[in-house]
């Protein structure tokens, strides 16, 4: 009790919040004509810089994706008991190329963060190399989901042997399906990276990029515990 | 090749994704994937794992691997997508929300009305059978 300092003692200035709002993190922000101060949502400072507009519609791009994605979630788990006396999953699916397809996508998002980091470092090579180990596990990722499918569709369990495969075929190809298109992207934008280097431009598609490679893992969480886990189980 | 400070941070406004949004805290920089890495690697493990043992009722198992992959898409977007509680991120909270929100309409709403159809469904199944000569 008596350890407690006195209220009116003298205290040490308080140090600048950095979670103030309208904080400007590290000072190094390009100016719009405004001090850096002001809460935005007051007409002050004009319109927020392309860079901060070019990834906040891309976020909502991507939150409407996923959207897409929870309607086919849905129709997964309305149909999953819906076997038409075909294969269930229990007797379907191997959890250990299950496993192996999550940990190259888990690596490849970590990956994915590292060479958003070189690039905030302003670094092309390492950009580079981390991209290159992304891009090659996210092909080992699109691999082993294409074996699997041709195992499957081999064995008579095609998507058009029952509901609930139609609606398995249609959920994880259409996240493949993702995963390849952003293979592409990436192999893209390590050219553009290589021949034109950090300009703004590629600097805000490496940004999207990123926001893209960690959006599909999140989508293969949900999909690797609702349709492998909790598949394999009942 | 062009200065990073071409890179803004718009006071009030942060782009999603942005290294610039969490550099000063602990979540942030190569620690903060660092953190979302073992956090998720061990989340992942531990659905794997508690699906193949005894260790949950088994009743339950479907619950407690749903509570796992809702934490685990959590660490992804604090860590990897750096969206947090910061007030400049607080555009991108509630872009977030709301697709939250039409996600869990879709997905709640078509098990409920399809749960409640097969139910009824299979009543009337059932009468037509009995109906039957």
């Amino acid at each position: 009790m008596s350890s407690a300092p006195p209220i009116d003692a003298p205290r040490a200035p308080k140090p600048e919040d950095p979670y103030r709002l309208g904080h400007r993190a590290g000072g190094h922000g390009h100016g719009h004509g405004h001090g850096g101060h002001e809460a935005t949502g007051h007409g002050e400072g004009g319109p927020a810089s392309k860079w901060t507009i070019t990834a906040f519609g891309f976020w909502i791009f991507l939150l409407s994706d996923i959207v897409m994605f929870s309607a086919f979630f849905a129709a997964y788990a309305v149909l999953a008991q819906s076997t038409a006396g075909g294969p269930t999953g229990r007797e379907l699916f191997d959890l250990k190329g299950v496993a192996i397809e999550t940990a190259c996508l888990l690596a490849s998002s970590f990956t994915c963060g590292l060479g958003s980091i070189a690039t905030y470092k302003k670094n092309v090579l390492w950009t580079e190399i981390w991209l290159l180990v992304t891009g090659l596990l996210g092909f080992a990722f699109v691999a082993l989901e294409f074996h699997e499918f041709a195992h499957m569709i081999a064995e008579g369990a095609g998507p058009q042997r029952s509901g609930f495969l139609s609606a398995f075929f249609a959920l994880v190809g259409c996240h493949g399906l993702h995963v390849s298109v952003g293979l592409l992207w990436l192999g893209t934008m390590m050219a553009q990276v290589w021949i034109k280097g950090f300009r703004p431009p590629i600097l805000r598609r490496l940004l999207c990029f990123n926001l893209f490679w960690h959006a599909l893992d999140i989508i293969w969480v949900g999909v690797f515990t609702i349709v492998y886990l909790i598949g394999s189980g009942v | 090749m062009s200065d990073l400070t071409e890179i803004p941070f718009d006071s009030g406004d942060a782009a999603p994704g942005s290294e610039a949004l969490n550099s000063h805290e602990a979540g942030g920089g190569i620690q903060g994937y660092l953190i979302g890495l073992f956090l998720a690697t061990a989340l992942t493990i531990g659905s794997f794992y508690i699906g193949a043992t005894d260790w949950v009722w088994a009743p339950s198992i479907p619950v407690a691997l749903i509570v796992l992959a809702i934490a685990q898409m959590g660490v992804h977007i604090v860590f990897f997508l750096h969206i947090t509680t910061g007030p400049d991120n607080t555009n991108n909270v509630l872009a977030l929300a709301f697709g939250i929100m039409i996600v869990a309409f879709v997905l709640f709403g078509s098990i409920w009305i399809m749960h409640h159809l097969n139910h009824n469904m299979a009543a009337t199944g059932a009468m037509m059978m009995r109906g039957m000569p």
